[in-house]
């Protein structure tokens, strides 16, 4: 595999990326922090005895500028990149998104408007090449409006419903979409949240992820618990969902 | 809430992070793994801010021919193991467990079954970088701000939040070791063959019975290892073996005297012939209890402590004699009592060991513990020994004193790096009198 991952730093990117390149394959990091980028890509190569080489580029989600430029450096790096993986995305609670409304804008701009746009260089590069692999980390978040997440739950509704039609529309034609669906996973990100029943640790989530790529599944929910819970959340009726604070 | 290994635990939270320079600013504490048995990585506030480090765990640099290692301070010593053992390097210093990060190493000054040779970690560690409580980062090293280096090895994270270690790693003739396993009938023998085998062995320690009584006072089971040579190891490394789990809260009633002591027999007949030569993998020699995750849970919801403490060598054989007297005549009753030769004093300004006989027991929590610890460390301060921090909850702030001659050089390099004493845990509010 010659894999791009966009967020990789941190998080479950980073657990990805280092399953990655245990087993070996070719990696190109893309992030917003050049410094950051650059320790990520060191750690990798660090474990691996330099066996692995792993170039890096900005490429930034609030920027759509650099998207067509870090795609392009990956490639020439990797000699075409086959699989993309994006777990880059802005987070912040339903409390401080309603005093915000310049965080809110951005939000909803990265975490749907800017990552459509950024696959869509993705999709056409792949179909291109004749297919490939786009991973992109959603959220349960986006399978239904709640309290918690009103607002940042409707940026990854989209994103859902987006790479949901992507793989109806273009699966024949080689282009594999992976959905990923992460209940709440103990990362930096939901750092200062205290974790629900069921907090997921990002290396377990990868694993996870990963295995669901091997599959070609096109969704896919982590923890595996969470697919149960939010059966459940999807089907309680509208006065209950009034009442909870879930 | 946050909980220590002995599971008696603070109300708080802690803010994991990769990334440790933004996330230390303001903060009061950090902690690693949470594998510190008493309260030193414990909030002395619920509202303190307590950086968990477990997620900054980036290797930053690895140079094979010098052997120098340069990690974030949450990087594990598992993930070190798995990755270096098979290139065919290794932590110059390992404590008992795989569970804990570089960061923790370093503030706890960890020791392991070479201290007689190797002295603790902190002696191979070249450079931390370090926030302060004043917000700056600051770079040290044994030449350059010593005495923030040396506070900080061993100063259980109240000088300042250690965000990167550098370090040598070992190199080792193949991932495999040879080890040899004593019955050891009383403690006289115990602390002949401790001494006799450090000079031959660079890795030693036992198990003891601080049940039985009598003729057979700390008898027990002596282990001597080392490195297998290329030509004696099998081409092949070991295999990770799948740990168990506890896995539920066992009830409290579950470690009592009369299991203890059946534990305690079985253990020590559990290996028959008076010595045992084989070759064994490096986890079961250096972390045989972490094939049980989750053991702590063993202790029921009560929790439990470890007494740990050192005997100076100067108090010579009849200290060690007396102290497992009134250890097992006060019934601090312990499955599991590790006993130890240790080498020099590092140059950690509060780091643990000292030239002597380190002796470590597991407690159960029950109404007697405090009086227990209090005539345990009585006996200590008598003899000129010390007890270590990193086990530590139920030692009296006079007892502390009392053992410890260089607090005050500490004390005083804390006026000197956070003179508010802004930095601060449970434990230096209960034993370095740290204001709330």
């Amino acid at each position: 595999m010659k894999v791009v991952l966009l967020g990789a730093t941190t998080g479950m990117g980073r657990a990805m990326a280092r399953i990655l390149a245990e087993r070996g394959e070719s990696l190109f990091l893309l992030g917003h922090e050049p410094e950051a980028l650059e320790r990520s890509a060191a750690d990798l190569e660090a474990r691996h005895a330099q066996r692995v080489r792993v170039g890096t580029a900005v490429c930034d989600l609030e920027r759509p500028e650099t998207f067509a430029s870090g795609l392009d450096a990956a490639d020439a790096a990797l000699g075409g990149f086959d699989t993309v993986i994006v777990t880059a995305a802005l987070f912040a609670t339903q409390e401080v998104l309603e005093q915000d409304l310049e965080l809110t804008r951005r939000l909803l701009t990265v975490n749907y408007a800017h990552t459509v746009l950024f696959c869509e260089h993705v999709r056409r590069r792949l179909l291109a090449r004749g297919g490939g692999q786009l991973t992109v980390f959603s959220s349960v978040a986006g399978d239904r409006g709640r309290k918690p997440v009103v607002l940042y739950g409707s940026s990854k509704a989209g994103l859902s419903a987006y790479l949901e039609g992507l793989d109806h529309k273009f699966q024949a034609q080689g282009l594999s979409v992976l959905c990923v669906k992460p209940g709440f996973v103990k990362t930096g990100m939901t750092a200062g949240l205290k974790p629900p029943p069921f907090a997921g640790e990002p290396e377990a989530v990868a694993q996870q992820v990963l295995a669901a790529m091997g599959r070609r599944q096109a969704l896919v929910y982590t923890p595996s618990i969470w697919r149960l819970v939010m059966l459940v959340i999807r089907h309680l009726p509208r006065s209950v969902m009034r009442r909870i604070g879930f | 809430m946050l909980f220590p290994w002995g599971r008696i635990p603070a109300p708080g939270r802690e803010q994991l992070s990769e990334e440790l320079e933004r996330t230390t600013r303001d903060a009061r504490l950090s902690r690693g793994l949470g594998r510190s048995y008493g309260d030193s990585s414990l909030p002395a506030r619920s509202d303190d801010k307590v950086v968990g480090t477990r997620l900054a765990n980036r290797i930053l640099h690895f140079d094979p021919e010098t052997q120098v290692l340069r990690a974030e301070a949450g990087f594990t010593l598992l993930e070190l193991n798995r990755l270096f053992m098979p290139r065919g390097f290794f932590s110059p210093v390992t404590p008992g467990t795989q569970f804990v990060t570089l960061g923790g190493m370093v503030a706890s000054d960890v020791h392991g079954k070479n201290h007689h040779v190797a002295g603790c970690f902190g002696a191979h560690v070249r450079a931390l970088r370090i926030r302060l409580a004043d917000n700056r980062i600051v770079d040290c090293s044994p030449s350059v701000e010593p005495e923030l280096f040396f506070g900080s090895i061993g100063g259980m994270g109240l000088l300042g939040h250690i965000l990167e270690v550098e370090f040598r790693l070992d190199r080792i003739p193949s991932p495999w070791i040879w080890m040899e396993a004593r019955r050891v009938p009383d403690i006289d023998a115990y602390l002949a063959a401790l001494s006799e085998g450090a000079s031959r062995w660079p890795m030693t320690m036992g198990w003891i019975d601080c049940v039985s009584g009598g003729r057979a006072l700390g008898r027990g089971i002596m282990m001597a290892g080392r490195w297998l040579e290329p030509d004696e190891a099998p081409r092949a490394g070991p295999r990770v073996p799948k740990a168990l789990t506890v896995p539920f809260e066992f009830p409290s009633f579950a470690i009592n005297p009369l299991t203890v002591k059946l534990f305690n027999i079985a253990y020590y007949w559990k290996q028959l012939p008076l010595k045992v030569e084989k070759r064994v993998a490096p986890a079961p020699f250096f972390y045989p209890l972490d094939a049980v995750l989750e053991w702590n849970r063993l202790y029921g919801p009560r929790g439990f402590t470890q007494y740990q403490c050192v005997i100076p060598r100067a108090a010579g054989a009849p200290a060690v004699r007396k102290f497992m007297e009134l250890l097992t005549r006060l019934g601090g009753a312990s499955p599991l009592c590790v006993i130890k030769d240790c080498g020099q004093e590092g140059q950690g300004l509060l780091s643990f060991p000292l030239e002597g006989t380190s002796i470590a027991v597991d407690i159960a929590v029950t109404p007697r513990i405090q009086p227990l610890v209090d005539a345990l460390n009585e006996y200590v301060i008598g003899v000129g020994g010390r007890v270590y921090l990193t086990k530590d909850r139920f030692t009296r702030p006079e007892h502390f004193r009392a053992m410890e001659p260089r607090l005050e050089r500490f004390q005083q390099a804390r006026d000197r790096w956070d003179p508010e004493r802004r930095l601060r845990s449970a434990q230096s509010v209960r034993l370095l009198g740290d204001r709330l």
